[in-house]
């Protein structure tokens, strides 16, 4: 069970847990965590799912998406190196205890 | 090798219960829920013999075989037919009836087509628009919702935003109706449909064209891709045609649906006037509720298994999404509208790598549409007998008298 720890930008951390093959906008969603709102639920259409991967997680998580770069020019906060949508991450044992930013605001 | 409907016509898998309906029957298709609340009963998935397929329409089997791009393809059509072995009555969609790789092109090109982003830049257009169609209508004693307001709103700005010069209103509502009862079985609607073709798809063809689009709408951005030299240009007519295929009546459905849920919920509509903000979750209500986009199809392009049954290559799977959207397993109290309800997960614009690319315009059109209502119209009351069309595919009203009554 890969453990995810969502912090929200005033540095509170929920950690929870999640189920490999499962995105991480999907455990998000599953453990109602304000924050991420994937309108789109996951079809990669709405970029209400961005946050920042940790930067120690950064090489593992492993490239963005085809066209996940693109749809985050549609995120309403600021994009970074960090940034990714949330529903292109899938989570396995190898991110164990990885930590994902939330941004300020969705829309 | 059996061919029915131009798919492989498989044996009953085992286990499967044998149920011999007709989901294409025009009175399953007026009132769908008990056809839906049956289809669950029989178990994750029936074997309809007319049609030697498999119907499922329990939310998780239904969103498993909808969302697993490769087991189940869309490259064989989302209707009946399977292209492996008919040939389709038009060359197929380059994105709704493809698969990755192919897939990922033309979908990232219509992704930024239809981006939040571009959406956003399209909103004041469609204010400006609806709040002179409520203006109009607010003035009637009484109007045929339908014609009066869920066709004569997208037909006023989605054509527009897309770049087209030419509009001619009824081949724009009437070639998505065709496509989708084109899905079908060879039946009275599809035969209808095709009938229609020789009259509307060389208008639409036409309509597409570079140089009938301005150079500043969506299907601009388009061509520019093709420029660039990520898609052919004859590739790029193809996905503006998509954008009218997919883009018109299913908004038309979605307008006509959330009204006649507002009708008849006037405690629904009385919260959504105190908070306009209400208006985007109502829109999710609606599509949850009323399901615009009944049914689509898989093929199955491997031997598999979902929720223990065997599946084997060539099988049909009829997605009946209006009956996910409606399991009971999934949604408490599912045949309540709750204007508050927020069903995230509902199936209503698909899920996975084909969820709807649509969405953004589609829930930019009803929200403001929604919000303009709100903010003008005290009341909407029901003037005669709502009238469902039966469609192969689509779940849309054919006429909705009402009245709106001023602030
Ligand atoms: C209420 C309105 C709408 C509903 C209910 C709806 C529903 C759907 C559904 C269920 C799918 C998934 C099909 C599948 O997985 O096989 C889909 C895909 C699609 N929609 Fe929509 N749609 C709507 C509006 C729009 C609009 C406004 C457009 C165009 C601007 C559009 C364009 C498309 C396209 C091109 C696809 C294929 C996407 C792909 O295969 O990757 N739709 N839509
Ligand atoms: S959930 Fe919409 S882009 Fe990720």
């Amino acid at each position: 069970m890969p453990r995810v720890i969502f912090v929200t930008p005033d540095g509170t951390r929920t950690e929870v847990e999640g189920v490999a093959g499962d995105s991480v906008m999907a455990t998000a969603i599953a453990h109602d965590i304000v924050g991420i709102v994937a309108e789109c639920g996951g079809s990669m259409m709405c970029a209400t799912c961005h946050c920042y991967v940790e930067d120690a997680w950064s090489a593992r998580i492993g490239q963005r998406s085809d066209g996940e770069e693109e749809m985050l020019e549609s995120a309403a906060c600021e994009v970074r190196d960090t940034s990714r949508l949330s529903c292109q991450i899938t989570l396995s044992s190898d991110l164990d205890g990885l930590v994902v930013h939330l941004p300020d605001a969705q829309t | 090798m059996k061919l029915i409907e131009d798919h492989l016509a498989i044996d009953p898998p085992e286990g499967v219960p044998v149920w011999d309906v007709d989901p294409y029957s025009e009175s399953v298709l007026a009132n769908p829920n008990p056809y839906y609340a049956a289809l669950r009963e029989q178990g994750p998935f029936a074997y309809i013999p007319r049609y030697a397929i498999l119907a499922c329409g329990r939310y998780d089997e239904t969103k498993e075989v909808f969302s697993d791009h490769t087991r189940f393809v869309s490259s064989r059509g989302v209707g009946l037919n399977d292209f492996r072995h008919g040939k389709p009555w038009r060359p197929p969609s380059l994105i709704l009836e493809a698969d990755p790789p192919d897939h990922t092109r033309t979908r990232k090109v219509m992704a930024r087509a239809l981006s939040p982003k571009v959406v956003a830049g399209l909103r004041e257009d469609f204010r400006i628009a609806a709040e002179a169609i409520v203006d109009r209508l607010l003035q009637m004693q009484g109007f045929e919702a339908v014609a009066d307001l869920a066709e004569a709103f997208p037909v006023a700005v989605f054509p527009k935003a897309v770049g087209m010069l030419d509009v001619h209103a009824r081949h724009l509502v009437d070639y998505g109706a065709m496509v989708f009862n084109g899905l079908g079985p060879d039946n009275a609607l599809r035969r209808a449909a095709m009938a229609r073709a020789p009259e509307i798809v060389p208008w639409i063809t036409a309509a597409c064209t570079r140089n009938r689009l301005t150079g500043d709408g969506l299907g601009a951005i388009i061509y520019e891709a093709a420029d660039a030299g990520e898609i052919g240009h004859d590739e790029a007519a193809m996905l503006v045609r998509s954008f009218l295929s997919a883009g018109v009546d299913t908004t038309v459905t979605g307008i006509g649906s959330a009204l006649w849920c507002l009708a008849r919920n006037p405690e629904a509509f009385a919260a959504l006037r105190a908070d306009p903000a209400l208006a985007r979750p109502c829109f999710e209500e609606v599509l949850r509720y009323t399901s615009p986009v009944h049914t689509f199809a898989r093929t199955a392009d491997c031997n598999t298994e979902v929720a223990g049954v065997k599946i084997v290559e060539g099988t049909k799977i009829i997605c009946a999404l209006g009956s996910a959207n409606m399991d009971p397993a999934k949604w408490d109290d599912p045949e309540v509208f709750r204007i508050d309800r927020r069903p995230a997960g509902h199936l209503a614009f698909g899920v996975g790598i084909h969820g709807c690319v649509g969405q953004n315009i589609a829930r930019a059109e009803l929200e403001v549409l929604l919000t303009v209502i709100a903010e003008k119209v005290a009341a909407i009351e029901p003037t005669g007998e709502a009238v469902w069309r039966p469609n192969n595919a689509i779940h849309a009203l054919d006429r909705l008298p009402l009245r709106f009554r001023p602030n």
